[in-house]
């Protein structure tokens, strides 16, 4: 078995024994930044601008509908199944599916739509981040298949950066498969170091912050 | 120097357009991580790179307990862990999983660990398609070549030479816009994503008490891997393990910002297990592979296991003047640069290419910018000694070694060293140092032929420096 020779090996080499105690690992590192709430979202926003993506700072939901409406002009869209998109009557905007439960329907339209709407379950201010966690609200694909992808949370959920968002969620495997972090729209500069966005994600992306 | 490492690197030196093309990536490189590790941009950077390095030197301490509770975690998820101690177990495994579930199109997002092993070449052997789908790794599979740059594979390639090879491999019509060509290449892949029985990834980092597996890119071809098949394998080094998901606040704020400066790159996915009850989407099995291959070597030796803390960031690379120079593929595996040149012979052995730990100038920009402190010229002198002591083990080299044993005694007797350093520049005419390559008789001795085919002597001095102190 090559699980028990690997493990051999490295015990041998580390002069340990199986299940031998460990040294206690160095302290966790984490600082998190006092800030309030709207300097937050401005952080946020700017974060977002400066990679190349579209920003609203919406005050109301109908705000951010209007805004949601104004980039879709009607194209085909696919939205997540965030109740705070139902919230903001996102899902009603003409040319908007939602509600897919099941994975190949879902697959099928997020191939074939112009735009991909979802809410974020954080944002990291200081990088311009969103946080997306895999669960019956959220499917993987909306956020990556479209050529556009639209984000539309709440200021609530704006952090201040990777250090609060560990703090808030020390083990995110705890209840979810899949975290993602999205910083800014697809992109590469993998031939002559040249920047092209929009290579297998998105290359267009706009984050709405509400409230 | 092997003939195969000479010849490369004498081939690399005369191509005028891959020195530009190499400088200027390089350059840029160095230039976009000087700006995102500034005091302004990060104000403890130098905090994060001590606690990147007390928690890597921590975790592989300690590996054992890391990769056993890493598994446990894993397996907790509804996924599996899959020990392989080197190329070929793996290869069985991918293969004896796509035989049992009818898979035949796989898509691979960028691992330098599979390239590593040629899994993709092992794959196809057995008629299994495995697709490349980053950029750069796609265009070096089309053009059959090995990556140039730990994080920048297809550097060393220009849109001249990516529209050719799509023209001739695709056949689509020979465009130099690299938009149009991402465009090709997207439109492509896109089809091959939809299409594929099974995901293999690499993993950035393997995260113990999550059970995790967190990659980072930028093109969202790592996303679509891991997301769109029915099956995902992560292929991971075991040296990749930290203890905590929240060890990543310190790591990620490091990893993108060495790389190619950015504060975060585009996408970190955090993974752990196939897709959960009532998740929509993802991956219904999903595979962790822990490979060995010469790992578990190097850990035996106190000094040189901090090779195993390395994020393959590739800023040593970018900073090492060694590297601008003779490029990626002069190196003889796939790791090239500084962390190329201590992991190379320790993963495979020092006879693989005995010369490699002496292509360096030891001045040490690698460790300056080594995100977890990796002391390489330190790890550098240490293989340096070692391969000197096999040789007098074998008995080789025995000229140059009496020459040495020679050169210390001079240098141990003041007197003799300056009555030799006289006699040295009256044989040699002022002014040039180039004065041996005109002895034909001289140059025809191979130790004199070895030693100056790297250098030259310098030209001998009007007055030597003791003659000048003297007179002080």
């Amino acid at each position: 078995m090559s699980r028990e020779a690997i493990l051999n090996k490295v015990r041998t080499a580390l002069g340990r024994t199986a299940g031998q105690a460990i040294a206690e690992p160095p302290p966790v590192r984490l600082r998190v930044a006092e800030m309030d709430a709207e300097m937050r979202a401005a952080n946020l926003l700017r974060a977002v601008e400066a990679l190349a993506g579209k920003t609203r700072r919406a005050a109301t939901t109908e705000d951010a509908r209007a805004y949601v409406g104004a980039v879709l002009d009607g194209r085909p869209a696919v939205a997540s199944n965030a109740s705070f998109l139902r919230e903001c009557g996102i899902v009603d905007l003409p040319g908007v599916e939602s509600g897919f439960t099941d994975a190949a329907a879902l697959r099928v339209r997020c191939a074939t739509a112009d735009v991909g709407i979802t809410s974020a379950d954080y944002a990291l201010a200081d990088t311009g981040t969103l946080v997306m966690l895999a669960s019956p609200a959220e499917a993987r694909l909306v956020s990556l298949l479209p050529p556009v992808h639209i984000a539309v949370a709440p200021i609530g959920r704006v952090l201040s950066g990777l250090d609060e968002l560990f703090t808030i969620l020390p083990n995110p495997a705890a209840g979810t498969s899949s975290m993602v972090l999205i910083t800014g729209p697809s992109r590469t500069a993998d031939i002559e170091q040249i920047l092209v966005r929009g290579v297998h994600g998105p290359g267009e992306i706009h984050v709405v912050v509400v409230g | 120097m092997s003939a195969a490492f000479d010849e490369k690197v004498h081939r690399t030196l005369a191509d005028a357009n891959l020195q530009l093309a190499i400088y200027r990536a390089t350059a840029r490189l160095i230039d976009h991580r000087k700006q995102a590790v500034a005091a302004a941009a990060l104000p403890d950077y130098q905090e994060l790179r001590t606690a990147a390095n007390s928690i890597k030197r921590h975790t592989i301490d300690h590996l054992d307990h890391y990769l056993e509770h890493f598994e446990a975690n894993v397996t907790a998820h509804g996924g599996k862990v899959v020990y392989c101690q080197e190329a070929t177990e793996v290869a069985d495994f991918v293969l004896g999983l796509a035989k049992q579930r009818g898979a035949h199109l796989i898509v691979k997002s960028k691992s330098m660990t599979t390239e590593e092993i040629d899994l993709n070449e092992r794959l196809e052997h057995h008629k299994l398609e495995s697709v490349e789908t980053d950029l750069g790794e796609y265009i070096l599979q089309l053009a059959h070549q090995r990556p140039y740059h730990i994080v920048a594979p297809a550097l060393h390639l220009t849109r001249y030479d990516v529209g050719d090879l799509f023209a001739r491999t695709l056949g689509v019509a020979n465009e130099t816009v690299v938009e149009k060509q991402t465009l090709i290449a997207r439109a492509v892949l896109r089809q091959k994503f939809l299409a594929a029985d099974m995901g293999i990834s690499g993993a950035n980092f393997l995260v113990a008490d999550s059970g995790a597996v967190v990659i980072v890119e930028n093109e969202g071809n790592a996303r679509l891997t891991t997301s769109a098949p029915k099956i995902h394998i992560a292929v991971a080094g075991i040296e990749k393990l930290i203890p905590r998901a929240q060890d990543l606040a310190v790591f990620l704020k490091l990893l993108g910002r060495s790389a190619t400066g950015q504060a975060l790159t585009v996408y970190t996915s955090f993974l752990s297990g196939p897709r959960r009850a009532g998740e929509i989407d993802g991956p219904e099995e999903f595979y962790v592979v822990l490979l060995d291959n010469g790992r578990s070597r190097l850990l035996a030796d106190r000094a040189k296991r901090e090779s195993l803390y390395c994020i393959r960031c590739g800023a040593c690379l970018n900073h090492c003047p060694v590297y601008r120079k003779i490029g990626g593929h002069s190196f003889p595996w796939v790791y090239s640069g500084p962390i190329g040149a201590i992991i190379t012979p320790q993963f495979l052995g020092i006879e693989r290419e005995p010369s490699l730990p002496f292509a360096s100038s030891l001045c040490g920009a690698c460790a300056e910018v080594c995100p977890v402190k990796i002391d390489i010229p330190k790890v550098l002198l240490d293989l340096r000694a070692e391969a000197k002591q096999n040789e007098e083990r074998k008995g080789v080299n025995r000229l140059e070694r009496l020459a040495f044993k020679i050169w210390a005694w001079v240098m141990c007797h003041p007197r003799i060293y300056e009555m030799a350093a006289m006699a040295a520049a009256g044989v040699a005419p002022a002014g040039n140092g180039k004065w041996l390559r005109s002895a034909p008789a001289l140059m025809n001795l191979p130790p004199v032929r070895a030693w100056l085919s790297q250098r030259d002597l310098p030209p001998a001095p009007a007055a030597s420096f003791r003659e000048l102190w003297r007179k002080r």
